[in-house]
C-alpha cells in the first residue's frame, strides 16, 4: 500500500495517523477475513490441524456447496425476494404520496401527519408486538390459491386465512414501519423542490396524481434510488419480524432462516461461516455497487430535517 | 386576496385546509384533487395507525390486565397495577434486563459512538486513502445483525473460535467461555455490536462535517487554535443538529437491541434485554400477554425520551 509513500513530505503526525487508521482497519477487516477463511477450509482440515493453522489440504468451496444444497438456500432467497420486492415498491409508493401531499400543499395537519409517521418508525418494534401478534392471529383474509415452486408454495394472499405466518403479513409490517422512515426522508427531499412548479401545474389544469407521477417523482429520482437501496437492505437484513410473525420455518426469509439452519445443518464453524457468507452476499453486492446510494439514504434520513 | 388557494404559502395566515372550502374566490384544486390528496395521506396514515399506534395503545391498556391470550379480554381481566408491582419486585429478570439495556446504552454512548465520531473527524481531511479507510469501517453497516452475530461467534466460540485459540485457552481447565459466562458475554456481544455501530455513526457524522463552513476552521487556525481545540470549540458546537441525531440514533439502537443476543442464546443467562423479555413473555408458550405488555410499556416510556427529542428538533427546523 502506498499510503505512506510521499517522499519529502512525511510529517510525523501523519505517520501516527495512518498507523492508527491502518491498525483499526486490521481490527475491522479481521473478523470478516476469518469468517471467509473458515468458510473455505474443509472440516477435515480443521479437525486435524485446529482452526488456528495454515491450510494443508488447500482451500475449497465444499462448505458452500454443502450449505447451498443441503439447507436449500435458494428457496430462502426466494422467500426474501417475494417479501422484499413488493414491500420496497409499495413503501416508496405510499411514502412518496404522503410526502408529496404534505410538502407541496399546506394544510392544517401536515406536520402532525409527518410526526405520526416519524415517531412510529422510531418506536422499538417490541413495544407493539404483543397486540400486533394478536391482530395477526385474528384478522381473517380470503384464500386465493398459490403458486408452487418445487416443494415450496407461494400463496397469492394467504393459505391459512390469517395474516399470521404469511408472506403478506411480513410484507405488510415492513411497509408500515418503513413508510414512516421513507416518508420522513422523502419529505425532507421534496421540501427542496419549489412549490411553484406544483402551483403552476395546477393552474395549467393538471391533476394532483399527474403532478405527483410526472413532475415530482422524476425530480426525486436520486432520493428514490437511495431509499430503494436502503429499504431493500433493511428488509433483507430483518430478523425480528419473520421470527415473530412466521411459524413455518420454510417460509422464512433467508436472514431469519439462518438462525434455524444453525442447529439443523450448520454443525461446525466452517459451515456456519459458509452459510453466513452466502447470506451476506446480497448486502455485500449492495456495498460494492450501491454504496453511494446506501450512504445517501442514511445521511438523507439523519443530516437534514 | 385568495386566501385558500391550496398550493402552500406558509406565510399566508390561512394556509391549511385541504378539505373543500368555499372561502376562496378561486379554488384551483378541484374537488376530485382534494379527494385524491386526502386518500394519498389517508390510506398510509390509516395503515400506520392500525398497525403501529393502535397496538401501542393496546399495549398500554393490556398492561393493566391479566389477559393470557385466550378468548376475549374484558373488564374482569382488569388487575390495576399488579403487573407493574410484580415486574419491579417479584420478577427476577426485569432489573438485570434493565441494567443490560443501560450498559448497552452506556457502551454505545461512551465507546462506540465516540469512536465513530473520531473516525469521521480523522477522515474528514485531505489524506491519502480516505476512501479506502471509509469503505472498510463502513462495511459492517450493510450486514444484518444476524450475520454480525455469526461472524463474531467465530471469534468468540470457546474451542473453535479465534480468540481462545490465539490465547491458547481452549482446554477444559482454562477455557474462557466468552458467550456463555454471564459476567462477560454481554461485553462480547457489545464488541460485535460496536463493529457495526461505529461505521454507521462515522458515515452520518462525516456527512455533517462536510457541511461545516470551512472558513470557520480557517479563522480558528489563524487565531492559533490547534486541531483538538478547533474540533471542540468550533466544529462540535456548529454540529449541534447532527449531534442530536447521533444521540437519538445511539439511544434508539440501545433500546432496540435484540438480534445478536437472541442469536447467541435467545437472550438468557446474562444476555437478558427488555426487548427479549417482552417477546418471551407474550409470544412463546407462557403467553403472559398482560405482563409482557407491562414490560413493553416500560420500553415505550424510555423510548419516548429520544423520540420526543428528535421530534421537537424536527418541529423547530420546520
Amino acid at each position: 500500500m502506498a499510503v505512506l509513500a510521499r517522499p519529502g513530505r512525511i510529517r510525523p503526525s501523519r505517520i501516527v495517523l495512518h498507523a492508527f487508521l491502518l491498525s483499526m482497519v486490521a481490527v475491522w477487516i479481521f473478523p470478516l477475513f476469518w469468517a471467509v477463511y473458515n468458510s473455505l477450509r474443509p472440516v477435515s482440515d480443521t479437525i486435524q490441524n485446529g482452526y488456528l493453522s495454515w491450510p494443508t489440504g488447500g482451500l475449497s468451496l465444499i462448505n458452500y456447496q454443502t450449505v447451498w444444497t443441503q439447507a436449500e438456500l435458494p428457496y430462502y432467497y426466494l422467500n426474501t425476494l417475494v417479501i422484499a420486492v413488493p414491500a420496497v415498491t409499495l413503501t416508496l409508493l405510499l411514502a412518496s404520496l404522503v410526502a408529496f401531499a404534505c410538502t407541496q400543499f399546506s394544510w392544517r395537519f401536515n406536520l402532525t401527519t409527518l410526526m405520526i409517521f416519524t415517531a412510529g418508525n422510531l418506536l422499538p418494534p417490541q413495544v407493539i408486538i404483543v397486540p400486533l401478534y394478536r391482530i395477526y392471529l385474528s384478522t381473517p383474509l380470503p384464500m386465493l390459491g398459490e403458486l408452487d415452486v418445487g416443494k415450496f408454495g407461494f400463496p397469492f394472499f394467504t393459505d391459512n386465512t390469517l395474516l399470521y405466518d404469511q408472506y403478506i403479513g411480513i410484507m405488510l409490517i415492513h411497509i408500515v414501519f418503513q413508510t414512516g422512515f421513507a416518508t420522513f426522508v422523502l419529505s425532507n427531499y421534496m421540501k427542496t423542490i419549489s412549490k411553484e412548479i406544483t402551483e403552476s401545474a395546477i393552474v395549467d389544469g393538471a391533476h394532483v396524481l399527474r403532478i405527483w407521477w410526472r413532475i415530482v417523482l422524476p425530480l426525486c429520482r436520486p432520493a428514490l434510488a437511495a431509499m430503494a437501496t436502503l429499504l431493500f437492505t433493511f428488509i433483507y437484513n430483518d430478523f425480528f419480524w419473520a421470527l415473530l410473525l412466521m411459524k413455518t420455518g420454510d417460509k422464512r426469509p433467508i436472514t431469519s432462516a439462518l438462525n434455524n439452519l444453525q442447529g439443523e445443518f450448520f454443525v461446525n464453524n466452517n459451515l456456519i461461516a459458509a452459510g453466513a457468507m452466502l447470506v451476506a452476499i446480497p448486502p455485500i453486492l449492495v456495498y460494492i455497487f450501491l454504496q453511494k446510494q446506501f450512504i445517501a439514504g442514511l445521511t438523507l434520513g439523519s443530516s437534514k430535517g | 386576496m385568495a386566501t385558500s388557494i391550496t398550493p402552500a404559502r406558509e406565510d399566508s395566515p390561512e394556509a391549511g385546509e385541504l378539505v373543500a372550502t368555499t372561502k376562496g374566490r378561486y379554488n384551483v384544486l378541484t374537488r376530485y384533487d382534494r379527494r385524491v390528496l386526502m386518500l394519498m395521506v389517508g390510506i398510509p396514515l390509516l395503515l400506520d395507525i392500525v398497525f403501529i399506534w393502535w397496538p401501542t395503545l393496546s399495549s398500554i391498556l393490556l398492561s393493566f390486565t391479566n389477559y393470557n391470550g385466550v378468548g376475549e379480554v374484558g373488564w374482569n381481566n382488569f388487575i390495576g397495577l399488579k403487573n407493574y408491582q410484580f415486574m419491579f419486585s417479584g420478577y427476577t429478570l426485569f432489573w438485570p434486563a434493565f441494567l443490560h439495556n443501560v450498559i448497552w446504552l452506556a457502551w454505545l454512548a461512551f465507546i462506540a459512538t465516540p469512536l465513530g465520531i473520531l473516525f469521521a473527524v480523522l477522515l474528514d481531511r485531505d489524506i491519502r486513502g480516505v476512501g479506502f479507510y471509509q469503505s472498510v469501517f463502513f462495511l459492517p453497516v450493510v450486514l444484518s445483525l444476524v450475520i454480525v452475530g455469526f461472524i463474531w461467534e467465530l471469534q468468540f466460540s470457546p474451542t473453535e473460535g479465534f480468540i481462545n485459540n490465539v490465547l491458547q485457552r481452549t482446554s477444559s481447565t482454562n477455557i474462557i467461555d466468552w458467550l456463555g459466562n454471564p459476567r462477560i458475554n454481554l461485553y462480547a456481544i457489545l464488541i460485535a455490536a460496536t463493529w457495526r455501530h461505529v461505521g454507521y455513526i462515522m458515515v452520518i457524522y462525516l456527512a455533517g462535517l462536510k457541511s461545516v463552513d470551512p472558513t470557520l476552521r480557517e479563522a480558528a487556525k489563524v487565531d492559533g487554535a490547534n486541531e483538538i481545540q478547533i474540533f471542540f470549540r468550533v466544529v462540535f458546537p456548529v454540529m449541534a443538529p447532527i449531534n442530536i441525531v447521533v444521540v437519538v440514533i445511539t439511544s434508539i439502537e440501545a433500546l432496540r437491541a435484540f438480534d445478536i443476543a437472541f442469536i447467541i442464546n435467545q437472550g438468557k443467562n446474562g444476555l437478558e434485554l427488555l426487548s427479549i423479555l417482552i417477546t418471551n413473555n407474550s409470544i412463546s408458550e407462557a403467553s403472559l400477554v398482560g405482563f409482557g405488555s407491562a414490560i413493553a410499556v416500560i420500553l415505550l416510556l424510555i423510548s419516548l425520551v429520544p423520540i420526543v427529542i428528535f421530534l421537537s428538533r424536527v418541529m423547530r427546523t420546520r
